[in-house]
């Protein structure tokens, strides 16, 4: 690497980048530079004090600039009066720096007796004891008695929720807090949500909120792993139990694309029989996925999991009702029934599936002559697996000479990790076009905001493609590096497939592709849709009915539920089996039902949506049966052989599909050391986060890496219909699917299901924020409260899915009518 | 709401900085808001907010940070009397609580008409005509001092400046 | 006598422009953007040897010549933030001389080629801000400010904006994030602001002060200025002299001016004809000195209260005399700093607060003589790890006084010695006797 600075850090010589600052350098020889305020992710800020070193400089010739020599000829060294902080001292060649020395350690004992004589005594009751820098550097540094008298310490607030009392996922305990700013610097440099700072000065400094709801970031997790002492905890772990009962379980957040590696604290409890139950989960660092950070939904959604609504057994369907039944006897039936099917039958799996999963249900059906497909109502997986972001990207190294187009999609929303990676991109010098009908919170970043009209956004692409026709479409030509990640707002399936196909074309013209940091990313309903492609699974939503079906095979999918298809038109197709952790409506309209274990309970692997394979590990004891377990034993009974563990299937897979060639568990399982190291032992430098030792996974190779023909394929450009008025459905990342409902902390922040007018439409309408409206789609009405947004454009009407009113597949035209006026409550 | 009270005044403000640096402006924007509402409260912070782009929770930051804006409510006018080292080696504490028992109240009191509420502040910059006293109310922050140095300000002539301002 | 800086003390209602105009005004600045290049006003400056007037002393003219090149805009910013207890020059100058002030900072910006000022008041000075916007406004009738003063290509702007209590603003760094609209808390240096100041853009900060020094420099020649002062620090300087003198003020005096000659020949002695005990010569922050005739003749420049181991700081002289307790002066200066600890670095936020809380002991008499050693100890615990100097600011007086009048501090001790007699107030120093229960490092210069 160019521009390497070498010096010597307590006698050990280190060569490091140029710009890093001693602290790091420090840390990659394992020389632990005590810190409090400093953290490797956030600009430095030097307000702790708690670093100091001795920094020797090689001195200079005034005039010339010579170096000067000592007696012996080697560089003089100088050192200042003053100890310096080591993380806001940029390194320089051939300087020393002295961390063990009397006067270093009496500087480092002086300053933590000043951060606790001010800090409670309750490492007893305190959830970071056990996991805690200030305990630690206690330990090393703290003073064996008080100098101050007790009674003059001051005393602040405890048990201070950041929001409502009932609505808070962040508790505060101010009497904690050392004030090294870690929290709101975190919210304002990385999350950039302005909604947490100081308050007051000098020793009354305080951390607060005004923000409604309190908090208000989905980020605002990552405080309380970075939090240096038990000052910020989550509503949700907070007594839960001290971190030395907690047994640590690797495994992937199963909620959205972007796959981020996450760990269970575990631990064995009564109610749970004695076995372990999940306490909380916390980021696994993988610095090509998610670093060391999460979003609150994959830091709370896990109790879906431990659910009591979980279906124990299986159920077959018995005079019209469904009665428990035993495996046997339910595997037996459901047999039968597929059996009989033979080429009728059609499995509809969800994107939350595992490979495994999907591979084996498939291979079974194929071996019945049937077909199969994912649900889901995005299109566009052929060109991803084409085209996609080739082995090797990382959003981390994009920057300068980058150019990101996210078209379609509200990145935070729909995959809150990557809008903060690609939010970093742009940071750092990439050239972000941000493409959308409205506004969203990524506009903030882009160098370029493109509004079309919902129904143009493959015109959008195609329209990059004409020479001349604007800046950023030759800025994006131009780019060293492009990457494109599309969405399906305003999209029904063909529409979103159509898109991807534009955005492949664009690449392919632009020699964007088959190379890392270069391709297409879908941002996919479901943590292993793009699992699926690469799978060959076609989406299927079930609203056009397959013609000759006699049994329909659905797994990790409500399709009732989510009015795509009406139990009778399901019943009248012929069987339908259903593999799922919850009585769904689509499981209520089953002849069998099948209980299926929960992620957490077993093992697999996703493809995230920049297709890279990760695997998950059981961490707690299964209730069921894992999907792709349920599809061997049926195999067994249809005659199609597959083995019952994961990791075998997977091999098969390897063997099968040629994305996953020579690729075995093990693989996956492979890891390399990650900078800036957190969680190590030192546990004061990168805060709770774990070490990533379970794999950081593979990106698979593009079909275009692997050799395959790439062209251009011509689009169709859809026409909008006439309609004056469009429903178009969107996702918010808080909704009221089956697998958040259960994280009840959650629930205060997803709104009840609603419309969004633009003010024209809303004046139009005579209809104002707050009022219940009817909003009649294909002549069934639904009954939801409108919300105006001046910044909408006319014509449409966002209605967000899953937020228990039911959404069609892509817009439609609907016609809109008010039922009642809000009550105002006169505020003076 | 300021916004409407003051269109003219607040324009001037933000015409002041660079238009992508509106924040610049919410120091004055609470100087405007303290003098309007007396104190400056969760929905102030937002209305502030609103004109120069901030969070409701970076306002606060600010009025938290500094002395002269406050969070909870007082008298019709905060009477501040330097008690600081050089004010003080010229009897500037004695004064104070002079004045105090004059008033009736203690130091962080309010008369009884909600009038006045006493308070000490930090080195105000007279420290060659102490004792000396500021007004901060509605019309924004007024000195009260001898205006020649040899003769310090009295109590009874501090009272006299008080009537006078409460008969306003 | 003449006056540079206070020339309102010679030309009654220099305030208004009229008259400023008569005496000369605003023809340096015209000198300036009508036949100097900017750079030639830096050198003009430079060698007119002005420091920097708002505690640090920095070379002016140096200062503006390390505007990092090539990059604009650029601003000029102005401290009037002057919250240094015992410090009332530059209200003064902006309420009685307030046009010399604009000019000098109309010049300082042509020099430094930007086209905004920004001129930070503390809010305590309310009226005179009104009052100073108002001068601002008959300089722009007259154009003065804005587009093409005197007819050429230079535009300027300048605005005011208002402090709301916090001494720390006064810190440049700090005092550039409160004009950004933040909590006024310092910035780390580097980069210092001639490179990322204000908006992240070169910025000079200059004292009011320093910049009213400006005209007369300009219009006068830099040898004019000169012949003020001593030869390290030239010019003339307003002092600020409080505390126990019968006649407290500010005193426009060449630098290298005695102390005796302050307090005695300007300040009319001290009342009752007590004896001087012990002055402050930088404020609140200042190195308590014991005065003896030796202090009395020092001369009143950087260099040479240097070598007395204080600073002259923004020259804010606070008289002590023989009645006062030193214990009870560091209560006060440590209440001071205590309440504007900005709370961003960990030795200054604990550190004062505990400083506070056991003077507070000490002076209500509940505290033992093991009381004054860890005071001792907490002082030298913060030396030298803060990260900005008010933290180092809080520890001086109370260090120095510790040194100096360590028996002030032990009188109060419950288990002090029976009382003898009062001693004489330039007792020999008393803190060598103390043994600190932890070794602190030796403050540079004691
Ligand atoms: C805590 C602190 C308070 C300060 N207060 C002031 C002040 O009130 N006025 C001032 O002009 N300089 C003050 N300074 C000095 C400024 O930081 C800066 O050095 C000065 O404004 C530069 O102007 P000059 O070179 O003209 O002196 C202060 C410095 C510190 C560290
Ligand atoms: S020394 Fe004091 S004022 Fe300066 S940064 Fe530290 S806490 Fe703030
Ligand atoms: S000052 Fe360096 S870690 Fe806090």
């Amino acid at each position: 690497m160019a521009d390497l600075v070498t010096l010597t850090i307590d006698g050990v010589k280190v060569s490091v980048p140029k710009g890093t600052l001693i602290v790091d350098a420090a840390k990659r020889i394992d020389n632990d530079i005590p810190v409090f305020c400093y953290h490797p992710k956030l600009k430095p800020v030097g307000m702790c004090r708690m670093c100091l070193v001795e920094v020797g400089r090689v001195q200079r010739d005034r005039a010339s600039g010579q170096i000067l020599a000592d007696e012996t000829g080697q560089p003089k060294v100088a050192f200042g009066p003053k100890l310096e902080t080591a993380c806001t001292t940029p390194v320089e060649d051939g300087m020393v720096v002295v961390g063990a020395s009397a006067k270093v350690t009496d500087a480092r004992d002086d300053v933590i007796e000043f951060i606790l004589t001010s800090h409670p005594l309750d490492c007893p009751i305190c959830d970071k004891g056990g996991e805690c820098p200030l305990q630690n550097l206690t330990m090393r540094h703290g003073p064996g008695t008080s100098r101050f008298l007790f009674g003059e310490k001051m005393h602040f607030e405890k048990h201070v929720p950041l929001g409502k009392p009932d609505e808070a996922l962040i508790y505060l305990d101010r009497e904690r807090c050392i004030q090294c700013a870690r929290c709101t610097r975190f919210s304002d440099e990385v999350a950039d949500d302005h909604v947490l700072g100081f308050y007051e000065r000098g020793r009354r400094l305080e951390i607060a909120t005004f923000s409604d709801p309190g908090f208000d970031s989905k980020f605002s997790g990552n405080t309380t792993d970075i939090c240096p002492v038990g000052a910020l905890t989550t509503a949700d772990f907070r007594f839960g139990a001290r971190p030395w009962e907690l047994t640590p379980a690797a495994s992937l957040c199963p909620h959205c694309p972007v796959g981020c590696n996450v760990t269970f604290s575990t631990r064995r409890e009564a109610k749970s029989g004695g076995q372990p139950v999940i306490k909380r989960i916390l980021p696994r660092q993988n610095e090509a996925v998610n670093e060391i950070w999460l979003c609150d939904k994959g830091r709370f959604g896990h109790h879906f999991a431990e659910s009591p609504d979980r279906l124990k057994t299986p159920l077959v369907r018995r005079d019209g009702a469904l009665v428990e039944a035993s495996w046997d006897e339910a595997l037996a039936l459901a047999a039968e029934k597929l059996n009989a099917a033979g080429a009728g039958v059609a499995a509809l799996l969800g994107g939350q599936l595992s490979n495994e999963d999907l591979f084996a249900v498939k291979t079974v059906v194929d071996g019945l002559g049937g077909r199969s497909a994912v649900y889901g109502t995005m299109g566009g997986g052929e060109a991803v697996r084409l085209v996609g972001v080739g082995a090797g990207t990382n959003f981390g190294a994009l920057g300068a000479g980058t150019a990101i187009l996210v078209i379609a999609s509200d990145l935070e929303e729909e995959a809150p990790l990557w809008w903060l990676r690609v939010k970093q991109a742009a940071e750092r010098g990439a050239t972000l076009i941000v493409a959308n009908a409205r506004p969203t919170k990524l506009d903030r970043y882009a160098r370029h905001k493109v509004r079309y009209t919902y129904g143009h956004e493959v015109a959008a692409v195609l329209g990059m493609l004409v020479a001349g026709s604007n800046d950023y479409a030759e800025t994006f030509a131009k780019a060293e590096n492009a990457v494109v990640l599309f969405g399906q707002e305003g999209l029904d399936p063909a529409g979103s497939a159509a898109l991807a196909q534009a955005c492949a074309n664009l690449l392919i013209a632009t020699n964007h592709y088959g190379r890392p940091n270069n391709g297409l990313v879908g941002v996919w309903p479901q943590a292993n849709t793009m699992g699926a492609w690469e799978l060959g699974l076609p989406a299927r939503d079930p609203r056009q009915p397959l013609p000759g079906v006699t049994a329909t095979w659905i797994a990790a999918a409500d399709p009732v539920g989510d009015g795509r298809v009406s139990a009778a038109d399901l019943r009248a197709a012929g069987f339908v089996l259903v593999q799922e952790l919850f009585l769904t409506e689509t499981a209520k309209a089953a002849d069998v039902v099948l209980p299926a274990t929960a992620w957490a309970e077993r093992d697999g692997t996703y493809t995230n949506g920049e297709r890279r394979v990760q695997r998950f590990y059981p961490a707690v004891p299964a209730k069921g049966r894992p999907d792709f377990q349920i599809a061997a034993d049926l195999g067994a009974r249809l005659g199609v052989t597959l083995p019952r563990f994961a990791s075998q299937l997977f091999l098969e897979i390897a063997k099968a599909v040629p994305a996953f060639a020579g690729l075995s568990y093990t693989d996956l399982a492979r890891v390399e050391p990650q900078f800036p190291d957190v969680g190590g032992r030192d546990q004061y430098y990168g805060g709770a986060s774990y070490t990533n030792e379970q794999g950081l996974g593979v990106q698979l190779k593009s079909g275009a890496e692997r050799g395959a023909a790439v062209a251009a394929h011509p689009v169709d450009v859809p026409h909008a219909g006439p309609a004056t008025l469009t429903l178009v459905p969107t996702t918010l990342l808080y909704d009221r699917g089956t697998t958040l409902a259960p994280t009840r902390l959650l629930a205060p922040r997803t709104p009840a299901a609603h419309v969004v007018l633009s003010a024209a439409d809303a004046a139009r309408l005579g209809v104002a924020d707050g009022d219940t409206v009817s909003v009649a789609v294909d002549g069934a009405a639904v009954t939801v409260t409108a919300r105006v947004d001046s910044h909408a454009p006319e014509g449409f009407v966002r209605m967000p899915r899953s937020l228990g009113a039911v959404t069609p597949p892509g817009p439609m035209a609907v016609t809109v009518q008010k039922i009642a006026a809000t009550e105002r409550v006169a505020v003076r | 709401m300021l916004a409407e009270k003051y269109a003219d005044e607040i324009q001037k403000i933000l015409s002041r900085y660079p238009p992508e640096w509106k924040r610049s402006a919410v120091m004055p924007l609470l100087h405007l808001a303290q003098r309007e509402y007396g104190q400056v409260t969760p929905p102030v912070l937002a209305e502030v907010g609103a004109l120069c782009g901030l969070e409701p929770t970076q306002v606060a930051g600010v009025v938290g940070f500094y002395s002269l804006y406050h969070d909870h409510p007082a008298g019709r006018r905060r009477v501040q009397i330097c008690t600081d080292l050089p004010c003080a080696l010229r009897g500037a504490e004695r004064f104070g609580q002079e004045l105090c028992q004059k008033l009736g109240v203690g130091w962080d009191e309010t008369t009884a008409d909600g009038e006045f509420t006493v308070e000490h502040v930090m080195c105000v910059g007279a420290c060659d005509k102490a004792p000396v006293f500021q007004i901060q109310d509605e019309t924004g922050i007024h000195f009260h001092e001898s205006p020649a140095p040899d003769q310090p300000l009295t109590v009874e002539q501090a009272l006299e400046s008080l009537n006078r301002l409460k008969a306003q | 006598m003449d006056h540079i800086l206070l020339r309102h003390r010679d030309i009654p209602d220099i305030h208004q422009l009229d008259v400023y105009l008569r005496h000369g005004g605003f023809e340096a600045f015209r000198k300036a953007v009508t036949t100097l290049t900017p750079a030639q006003v830096i050198d003009e400056v430079k060698a007119s040897g002005l420091r920097g007037r708002g505690g640090a002393g920095f070379p002016t003219g140096l200062k503006w010549s390390f505007l990092t090149k090539g990059v604009y805009p650029r601003y000029v910013v102005v401290n009037t933030d002057e919250s240094e207890p015992g410090t009332f020059k530059d209200r003064e100058i902006i309420e009685r001389n307030p046009f010399q002030f604009i000019e000098g900072a109309l010049i300082c910006a042509y020099a430094a080629e930007a086209n905004t000022v920004y001129n930070y008041i503390r809010g305590e000075y309310w009226d005179a801000a009104a009052w100073l916007d108002e001068c601002l406004a008959a300089a722009r009738a007259r154009g003065f400010i804005g587009p093409n003063v005197f007819g050429s290509a230079y535009s300027v702007e300048f605005h005011n904006h208002l402090g709301a209590g916090a001494y720390i603003c006064g810190e440049e760094s700090a005092l550039l994030e409160s004009i950004e609209g933040k909590l006024g808390q310092p910035r780390l240096k580097p980069p210092f602001p001639a490179d990322k100041g204000l908006y992240g853009k070169p910025t000079v900060v200059n004292n009011t002060e320093t910049l009213t020094n400006v005209p007369y420099i300009l219009q006068h020649g830099a040898a004019a200025y000169k012949q003020f002062g001593t030869e390290k620090s030239p010019g003339r300087k307003v002092f600020s002299l409080s505390g126990n003198v019968n006649r407290p003020g500010n005193y426009e005096l060449p630098l290298g001016v005695t102390l005796r000659e302050l307090i005695y020949t300007h300040g009319g002695g001290v009342p009752g004809d007590k004896k001087v005990k012990a002055v402050m010569l930088a404020g609140a922050s200042s190195s308590v000195l014991a005065v003896t005739d030796d202090i009395l003749d020092t001369a009143l420049d950087y260099e040479a209260v240097a070598a007395k181991g204080a600073m002259l700081g923004s020259a804010s002289v606070i008289v002590l005399d023989e009645s006062v307790d030193l214990a009870w002066v560091a209560l006060k200066t440590t209440r001071f700093f205590k309440h504007e600890s900005c709370g961003k670095c960990t030795p200054c936020r604990e550190g004062t607060y505990w400083m506070l809380n056991i003077l507070e002991r000490v002076n209500r008499g509940e505290a033992v003589k093991a009381d004054v050693d860890l005071l001792h100890n907490v002082a030298s615990q913060i030396q030298n790890k803060c990260l900005c100097p008010l933290g180092e600011f809080s520890v001086t007086p109370v260090l120095s006084s510790l040194k100096a009048f360590r028996a002030d501090f032990d009188a109060h001790a419950k288990d002090a010695a029976p009382k003898p007699a009062p001693k004489p107030a330039a007792a020999k120093p008393a803190a060598a006797k103390s043994a600190p229960a932890k070794a602190a490092p030796a403050p540079a210069g004691d």
